[in-house]
């Protein structure tokens, strides 16, 4: 045989993987000591995590099966429907809200991605737009149990109760902050262990090759389904938590532009990376509050930077820094 | 001695183009049969069909004995069918090791570490994308893609396309070692000495019909047949070739 018996194998170093998470987490973390300090304030901090987590959840499909999803706002509103109504018509328990609202987006995506799991490019996302956009529509008019155009009010989180302990995330916003951080940490390590299975990798080689993929023994058609689902599984977690955020839940979370601010934010922060998304829904959300202030065309100022990073960082701005590292 | 794979009377068209017109073979268990032909005669087309990437409009293609004629690719592989296409196809923004854990896991003995002692090449270039890959590396590549499979059947379309000589003994060599591993193969070729060399069995293609069926044998000993069915020129098939 040859000469090279044992050749040396590159591993991907440490810090790659590692170093973006301890950023993030120190950074979210600490979010309610220095956030105040640059004119920031918690609720701010749980918005950014909460698009952020419907935006990596979309990422799922969109950066790593390669599915552009334009109507991804219906499984968050569906999420933050649910757990508004189960919390105003059901029981005052938020677990059951949490419960409810994501097995309710999460089912909606299922159900739907069986009827469109077979339409590749355009015509996917358009009927994905479709779909959200009944679901707008349902909202809005189905005034009696929705509260129509003025959303649905009449709800609270209330507090948790574990043991003989009360969380009271109802009235403590930066404990219902933690809280928020405390379930993102587990549906983001859920995606990160789904990412490495070898489902995970399947969902690679579809992204890039569809035809490629099948004829290495992957049912394509099925593993595009249930990413499809899973996907929608946390952007519906996502919507709930939203309605917890806000009491409150409208049709607006369930309209198209909402579903391509999701879009935006996934781009901008980087499709093909872990952490991509949460970067761009914090650029998206911090952008906004804070021009918003200042002028009511705010959407322009986004959509420049949006246009900018498209024209000059393709890879996202979480892109833009891994390349720096590449050989 | 069983047979791994029986195609008969294939009828394959392209749209309204009739490529295959009543091509049949069989691929006997544990040999390599060969299919030659020239460009354009039908030969990638035929691997297409029998991996139901292109399905026929007339035929039946029965592989380890099930009907497989208009199975899903996916279907087929997972039944122990490795695909090694022409041009690599390689996952180019995938790197070596992404790639290698694509293949649907079945039960054998060909795992990645084994894979990267038999490839040791791969195993230096884990990182690289795809792309970054020679042609060789990405041969080494698609073939050890497909082994993940733990095949039963390989399916290969001219492996030694636009490869280095060397590179092409190495290739040929790594077939040969399968066959004797036990795998069924079926050597889709241009390169007629080498493939005739390790081969059991020769079929020959052209313009989409089987123009002869025997033994690799003595289609070798027969170079001016070889030179009339095949049409190799005759520099290339007298050439001493490293």
């Amino acid at each position: 045989m040859t000469d090279a018996t044992v050749a040396v194998v590159p591993r991907r170093p440490i810090e790659a993987v590692w170093l973006p998470f301890a950023l993030v987490w120190l950074a979210l973390v600490t979010a309610p000591l220095w956030l105040p300090l640059i004119g920031g304030y918690t609720a701010l901090a749980a918005r950014v995590v909460v698009l952020g987590l419907a935006a990596m959840g979309l990422n799922l499909l969109l950066g790593f099966t390669g599915m552009l999803s334009f109507g991804h706002a219906a499984y968050f509103g569906l999420g933050a429907y649910g757990a508004g109504l189960t919390l105003k018509f059901l029981a005052p328990s938020t677990p059951l809200a949490i419960l409810l609202g994501t097995l309710l987006g999460a089912a909606a995506g299922a159900l739907f991605g069986l009827l469109i799991v077979r339409r590749r490019g355009v015509y996917f996302a358009m009927v994905t737009i479709a779909f959200g956009q009944i679901c707008y529509y349902i909202a809005y008019s189905w005034n009696s149990v929705t509260g129509g155009f003025d959303g649905l009010r009449g709800f609270d989180r209330q507090p948790l109760q574990l043991g003989s302990w009360l969380i009271d995330i109802e009235n403590n916003d930066t404990l219902f902050y933690y809280f928020v951080i405390a379930l993102f940490g587990v549906a983001v390590g859920l995606m990160g262990l789904l990412l490495r299975s070898p489902f995970g990798h399947s969902l690679l080689a579809i992204r890039e090759n569809q035809r490629r993929a099948r004829f290495l023994g992957i049912p394509v058609e099925r593993h595009i389904w249930i990413s499809f689902s899973i996907s929608c599984f946390f952007t519906a977690f996502a919507g709930s938590l939203y309605a917890l955020l806000n009491n409150f839940a409208d049709p607006m979370a369930l309209h198209y532009s909402l579903s391509g601010e999701l879009v935006i934010m996934v781009v901008m922060g980087g499709m093909r990376a872990f952490w991509g998304p949460l970067i761009g829904a914090a650029v998206f959300v911090v952008v906004q509050d804070y021009i918003s202030s200042m002028t009511v065309d705010w959407m322009a100022f986004v959509g420049l930077i949006f246009v900018l990073v498209v024209m000059f960082f393709p890879r996202g701005l979480l892109g833009m820094l891994a390349r720096r590292k590449t050989p | 001695m069983t047979t791994a794979l029986i195609a008969e009377d294939l009828h394959t068209y392209y749209g309204k183009s009739h490529i295959l017109h009543g091509v049949s073979l069989n691929v006997g268990e544990g040999t390599i049969t060969t299919l030659l032909g020239r460009n354009g005669a039908g030969k990638t087309t035929t691997l297409r069909t029998l991996m139901g990437l292109t399905p026929p409009r007339h035929g039946q293609v029965l592989t380890f004995g099930q009907e497989t004629t208009r199975w899903p690719s996916f279907r087929i592989a997972a039944l122990g069918v490795g695909y090694v296409p022409e041009g690599r196809r390689v996952f180019s923004n995938l790197t070596v090791g992404e790639n290698l854990r694509v293949p649907l896991g079945r039960t054998g003995h060909w795992t990645i570490p084994r894979i990267y002692e038999l490839f040791p090449g791969l195993a230096e270039r884990r990182l690289s994308r795809g792309r970054q890959l020679s042609g060789g590396e990405q041969e080494m590549l698609a073939i050890a893609r497909a082994l993940l499979l733990n095949p039963r059947l390989l399916l290969l379309d001219e492996p030694s396309q636009g490869l280095a000589p060397l590179i092409v003994r190495e290739v040929f060599r790594i077939i040969k070692q399968m066959r004797d591993e036990g795998m069924s193969v079926l050597l889709v070729e241009q390169n007629v000495r080498m493939s005739l060399e390790i081969a059991d069995w020769a079929y020959v293609l052209d313009t989409g019909r089987m123009v002869y069926s025997g033994a690799a044998r003595e289609l070798a000993a027969d170079a001016p047949r070889v030179l009339a069915l095949a049409g190799v020129t005759a520099e290339s098939w007298s050439a001493a070739e490293t």
